[in-house]
């Protein structure tokens, strides 16, 4: 229980940083880059979006501390400030649409991607020079060399353009509502199939070295030959020895590369036009909406954090080596 | 000094050796020096890559070997003009990503206490904080120009390395030699120079390899987002003007599949190369690898065996 306490405080100590430099940014850019950002804005934007503007980047007469307490105020009451395109559109509104995508494609990427790149490893690191552990390393290595990006530029021109299997953009058929229908959740899943089939591809390589190499340690420990000489099913001890400890390593290094797999599957979102959160960072970016951006990074943040300290309670409940890390 | 008590991971390790030994370093080693000669040579035979050469979206043919982009401009001489900048980009950023990773880590692993606390603190913070959405709003809010994406690459990328030579610090503050220098009142500095860093020479050119990795392929991830500079001809901008116009909506396959396979190439060459380092100074990996061989000259299966690494 120290042991998960301790981790959480830190995750609220990095959600603190990231909030803080959030708010800093803006107000640190060199010269007066806030003043000519107005500037332009002026006369097209209404009073009212340029106050949101204004507002965002921190052109106030208040000192910093001051506005810092005001962006934390309005941070704790889910206020994070407006839209400057959609204006009057709340940032956390127009955010709150991308999550829901992002977590159902990076979410599900991550968690089949871990779950067929595991199993792979497991086969692997036991029959090593095996068929599995020949051909698919240095191939999955390959393709994993390939931006995330790309892959989908190649898929989607593969089975979206050239043999149209696969809907070209969006998160469901234009003019279509949302409703809990069989068929409108059949073409969610057409659409989103191939930005998650994506992330595996490129993912899938990673996770399979991993677990073949705590395989491969796991294998040379004194324990397994002893179950080996007491003669028990190579299945048995290739899954419920070998596996159930090499897996430990392999969770622990899924925390780690959240935030660089969550990273790519935004990427992989803008390829495909797809409405999560990287997409509307991209817009967010082209058209110059500051508040939107800030709010995105925010709530990515607090996304991957969550997302970690599930990881830490996981690894806590799964592993007793980490609990005993406390005394 | 440095030679004679080198770390348990340096024993041994020659990059000559390595090159004569290593199928996969000969492989790796052999693609970086095509893209070499392309990066000298191929601007001087290919033609300025901003010229409108033909109508948009050519198929490939012997005029335009890689056909032309969306604006008439030929895909040949764009991915060879773009590989100069990348690749160059990509060694300096990884070369300060390393450089700043070394002084941060390894001043927290050898002073130890506050100093190594509040540098562990940020590190491990910079490492949990997404480090794709950081890079964009830093780069957003800063002037747009040929260092912006750089800049933004090295301020956000520096962590990991900092982590791994702080533990490698830890391990070398400890061993006979550096005490002895340390009893013998060298300055700090030059315990950590010459003493210190000399015996982290393979993890450092595998960090610098593996940053360089990660320098490329996000810089190009952040050009294609259209940061940086998108007049400048670099793979990632040509990946970004491919999505731009629309080529995979025409069916123009050829203005985004060069691009990406360079990018490929170099990624895998580079792996491959850490690989090998990994494997030639690795004990456990070096140990696997001859044992291998030796089970393929006396017809065993490999699989069930697994070898006994002598300590």
């Amino acid at each position: 229980m120290k042991y998960l306490l301790k981790r959480l405080g830190f995750y609220a100590v990095a959600a603190v940083f990231a909030v803080t430099l959030n708010f800093l940014l803006p107000r640190l850019m060199p010269g007066d880059a806030a003043g000519a950002l107005f500037a332009r804005f002026q006369g097209k934007l209404s009073p009212e979006a340029l106050e949101a503007l204004r507002r965002a980047i921190g052109i106030s007469d208040g000192p910093l501390w001051k506005q810092y307490l005001d962006y934390l105020w309005g941070l704790a009451h889910g206020d994070l400030g407006t839209s400057i395109m959609q204006f009057p559109a709340p940032v956390l509104q127009v955010v709150w649409t991308g999550l829901g995508w992002t977590v159902l494609v990076a979410g599900l990427a991550l968690v089949l991607g871990f779950v067929i790149g595991t199993a792979l490893g497991i086969l692997a690191g036991w029959r090593r020079g095996g068929l599995i552990d020949t051909v698919l390393p240095p191939l999955l290595a390959f393709v994993g060399a390939f931006p995330y990006f790309w892959l989908a530029m190649g898929l989607l021109f593969l089975f979206g353009f050239e043999l149209k299997l696969v809907p070209l953009r969006h998160a469901y058929a234009d003019g279509s509502t949302p409703a809990f229908t069989f068929s409108f959740i059949a073409d969610v899943a057409r659409h989103a199939a191939l930005p998650i089939i994506t992330v595996i591809i490129a993912t899938l390589g990673g996770w399979m070295m991993g677990m073949r190499s705590a395989m491969v340690a796991v294998l040379g420990t004194e324990y397994l030959a002893l179950g080996r000489a007491k003669g028990l099913s190579s299945l048995r001890l290739a899954w419920r020895y070998a596996a159930r400890n090499a897996l430990l390593p392999n969770v622990t290094s899924l925390g780690m590369s959240l935030g660089f797999v969550l990273g790519g599957s935004l990427l992989t979102e803008v390829v495909f036009s797809y409405p999560g959160l990287g997409f509307l960072m991209v817009q967010a970016v082209r058209s110059q909406d500051f508040p939107v951006m800030q709010g995105l990074f925010v709530m990515i943040t607090f996304a991957v954090l969550t997302a970690n300290a599930l990881v830490d309670v996981v690894t806590t409940v799964i592993d007793p080596r980490t609990r005993s890390r406390e005394s | 000094m440095a030679a004679a008590s080198s770390g348990s991971r340096a024993q041994g390790f020659s990059l000559f050796a390595l090159i004569r030994s290593n199928g996969r370093a000969q492989v790796g080693l052999g693609v970086l020096a095509m893209f070499t000669l392309v990066l000298v040579l191929g601007p001087l035979v290919c033609g300025d890559p901003s010229d409108y050469v033909a109508i948009p979206y050519l198929a490939p043919s012997w005029q335009h070997l890689f056909g032309t982009t969306g604006q008439g401009k030929d895909v040949l001489a764009q991915t060879i003009v773009g590989t100069r900048a990348s690749l160059f980009n990509g060694l300096v950023v990884g070369l300060a990503v390393v450089a700043i990773g070394a002084a941060v880590g390894v001043t927290a692993g050898y002073f130890g206490g506050r100093i190594d606390s509040a540098l562990s603190l940020l590190v491990n913070v910079l490492l949990v904080v997404p480090s794709l959405p950081l890079a964009i709003v830093i780069a957003a809010y800063l002037p747009p120009g040929p260092y912006q994406v750089a800049l933004v690459l090295v301020a956000t990328g520096w962590a990991w390395n900092a982590r791994v030579l702080r533990v490698q610090t830890l391990s070398l503050r400890e061993r006979d030699f550096v005490l002895a220098s340390r009893v013998g009142g060298e300055p700090h500095w030059r315990i950590i120079f010459v003493e210190m860093l000399p015996n982290m020479g393979p993890i450092l050119l595998t960090q610098l390899v593996g940053a360089t990795t990660y320098a490329i392929g996000a810089e190009v991830g952040l050009e294609f987002l259209g940061l940086g500079d998108v007049g400048a001809v670099t793979w990632g901008s040509n990946l970004y003007w491919a999505s731009n116009d629309q080529a995979l909506l025409t069916g123009a396959w050829w203005t985004f599949v060069p691009t990406g396979t360079c990018i490929a190439l170099v990624g895998f060459a580079l792996s491959l190369l850490n690989t090998s380092v990994d494997e030639a100074t690795n004990p456990a990996l070096r140990v696997e690898r001859s044992w291998r061989k030796y089970l393929g000259t006396v017809h065993v299966k490999p699989g069930m065996v697994t070898p006994v690494v002598g300590r």
